[in-house]
């Protein structure tokens, strides 16, 4: 039976969400799927374009921040807004992990978008597995 | 699933002592170097305890060179890293500089314009108004400026604040005069500022953007000191203000982020040691610590160059609708988000400190070189302002903010209820008809940002107020009450 993708925590100033995946490259994309739904309604955004992420860190952690931040900095930076996730691949090399991601969405004119989320922030992070799959829990800054 | 975050068990053991009727007081515990105080209320005091506020302010007691206490402001509420709403100083040489006791959003702060207008002469006209400023000023993610900077331009922004806008025609002589530090930190430099940051910042110079940002088109409701006042430029009662409240857009988001983690690429061995990661800081006398200043400065600069263009706008939009004669006067601009390098009286001696306000509003009081020359024998504007469609106060500075809090005031409300929360509870229609009703209109990019920011999610702008001046850190000189708003 498929898990929920994503569900949305309560944080006074903050909004907190736990993503989940039977893989950790699922729950990454769910995770990005949660940022974007506090904007706007992702089932509604088309998929004309394609975005390609690579990222390199040290810490799962740090991938996952990097990973959203660079979704934020492409909402300000081209006009993005995410539709979904195509491809996640994360890899584990010598001290370190690495991300390749492809995502799929449109240029944000004409949406109706709501809100702002500036950051993605460490607080309260956790990164878990468990026999269901993986759980990313995140605040972000809005 | 197990919530693993340790922090909310600590926090059950934390005592709050009562000072006096607005001051509680954390005894130092476990690693904290001082104490944490807390400026609230017996009312506003159980809604701050029901979140991780209070351990937050005491984790900020534990990073070295921290002077006297950490403090809280009455309008604190949970953030990451530090809380909101607080309050730290910390020694300049042996201290430390974190880019979470600044926040993201880089100088976030407010700016009052004064009209000639009264509230009689606005009313007939507030809706054309607001159109035309919405029209003139680009709300909402994703807007984009009308103006195309270089990236020389840019950096020269970056560099040198609201002198470019002087030069460039956007602002007047008095407008730089009127806002802290002239608007304009020498301690900026643009080539610390990354790539990603400008790239973010360009398209969104003069932008208002969302969330709790708004400009607001207010009445003088209630003046408590007609002498102070008079010297603020507010004379009598009906007469229209107008306050900008937003920061640095993405660009100070992004000088924020891409600090955090190279401070803990770099400093490892400090991140270890640390309750939240998010309390990352570098040792000052760094590179590190020299650089981070150096872009938030500059990020700080742009901050005031956003909101002295949405200034021009506002202007402009009085212009077109009644008329080119119309001179709006510059209040003052405060930045709520932001490390200043101060001298601060500590057990009877001078002494040099980066004060970190996050979410928490600069308050020199009177006498204080720093203050402008027109306000200096009354000391400097404190900025207050309510949620939508509520009160904002005009506070000014005493020389017990001075003595207690590293001259620092609260920042405005404070959300007391999760932007989740407020969609499932509000209707954005809805608010906007009530609002109506009460002869508040509103122009807004989005309704659901309206649900997201009704003025039921906030605390109660008033219960801040009469804490701050209370407590005698700020002292009241009038309440102004929204006619119009424009939000993201």
């Amino acid at each position: 039976m498929p898990q929920k993708r994503y569900e949305y925590l309560p944080h006074t100033a903050d909004a907190k969400f736990r993503a989940y995946g039977q893989t950790l490259e699922e729950a990454f994309g769910n995770a990005a799927l949660a940022i974007f739904n506090l904007l706007v309604d992702t089932e509604k955004v088309e998929s004309r374009l394609e975005h390609k992420v690579s990222l390199t860190a040290r810490g799962k952690e740090s991938l996952l921040f990097d990973f959203l931040s660079e979704l934020l900095f492409l909402i300000d930076a081209e006009n993005f807004l995410l539709a979904g996730v195509d491809k996640v691949s994360i890899s584990e090399e010598s001290s370190s992990f690495k991300l390749e991601a492809t995502l799929l969405g449109d240029n944000l004119t004409g949406y109706d978008i709501h809100g702002q989320v500036k950051a993605v922030t460490y607080h309260e992070m956790v990164i878990s597995e468990d026999e269901n799959g993986w759980a990313l829990q995140v605040v972000v800054d809005v | 699933m197990r919530d693993t975050n340790p922090q909310s068990e600590e926090e059950e053991k934390m005592e709050t002592k009562k000072i006096d009727k607005y001051t509680y007081k954390v005894e130092p515990t476990g690693q904290m170097k001082v104490p944490l105080k807390v400026f609230v209320s017996e009312k506003m005091l159980p809604k701050l305890l029901e979140d991780n506020a209070l351990q937050q302010g005491a984790n900020v007691a534990v990073l070295p060179g921290i002077q006297k206490q950490s403090i809280m402001m009455p309008d604190a509420h949970q953030g990451y890293g530090f809380p909101i709403g607080g309050v730290a100083a910390f020694d300049a040489e042996k201290g430390c500089i974190s880019p979470g006791g600044i926040g993201y959003d880089i100088n976030c702060g407010v700016r009052l314009l004064t009209t000639p207008l009264s509230k009689d002469e606005i009313e007939p006209k507030i809706r054309e108004l607001l159109e035309s400023m919405f029209r003139n000023i680009p709300v909402g993610v994703g807007s984009t400026s009308s103006l195309r900077v270089s990236e020389a331009e840019l950096d020269e922004i970056l560099n040198t604040g609201t002198k470019w806008a002087l030069r460039r025609g956007y602002a007047t002589e008095e407008d730089l005069a009127h806002c802290e530090e002239g608007g304009s930190m020498e301690s900026a430099r643009a080539d610390r500022v990354s790539n990603k940051a400008k790239q973010r910042g360009k398209k969104q110079i003069g932008t208002l953007g969302a969330g709790n940002h708004f400009i607001e088109v207010q009445y003088v409701d209630k003046i408590y000191d007609p002498d102070i006042a008079r010297v603020f430029g507010i004379d009598h009662e009906g007469r229209i203000m107008v306050m900008i409240h937003t920061g640095s857009r993405g660009l100070g988001h992004q000088v924020c982020t891409d600090y955090l983690r190279r401070m803990e690429e770099e400093l490892p061995q400090i991140l270890l040691g640390l309750p939240d990661r998010e309390l990352i800081y570098a040792p000052l006398g760094t590179k590190l610590a020299e650089d981070y200043f150096a872009a938030m400065s500059a990020a700080a600069n742009f901050g005031w160059v956003n909101r002295q263009l949405i200034a021009y706008h506002v202007r402009k939009s009085f212009q077109e609708v009644f008329g080119g004669g119309i001179k709006l006067g510059m209040v003052y601009d405060v930045a709520h988000n932001i490390a200043k390098l101060e001298e601060h009286k500590i057990d009877g001696k001078r002494k040099s400190v980066y004060v970190h306000r996050k979410g928490a509003t600069r308050a020199f009081g009177p006498g204080h070189p720093d203050v402008p020359e027109a306000y200096r024998k009354v000391g400097q504007p404190i900025l207050l302002p309510g949620s939508m469609g509520t009160a904002s106060y005009i506070l000014v500075g005493t020389d017990k903010a001075a003595a207690e809090t590293f001259a620092s005031t609260p920042h405005g409300a404070g959300r007391a209820l999760s932007r989740h929360a407020a969609l499932k509870k509000f209707r954005g229609s809805q608010v906007k008809e009530d609002m109506e009703k009460a002869n508040i209109y509103i122009k807004a990019g989005s309704m659901k940002g309206i649900a997201e920011e009704a003025p039921g999610v906030y605390k109660d702008i008033d219960d801040v107020a009469e804490v701050t001046a209370g407590a005698a850190i700020g002292r009241l000189v009038s309440r102004h009450r929204p006619m119009g708003v424009i939000k993201g």
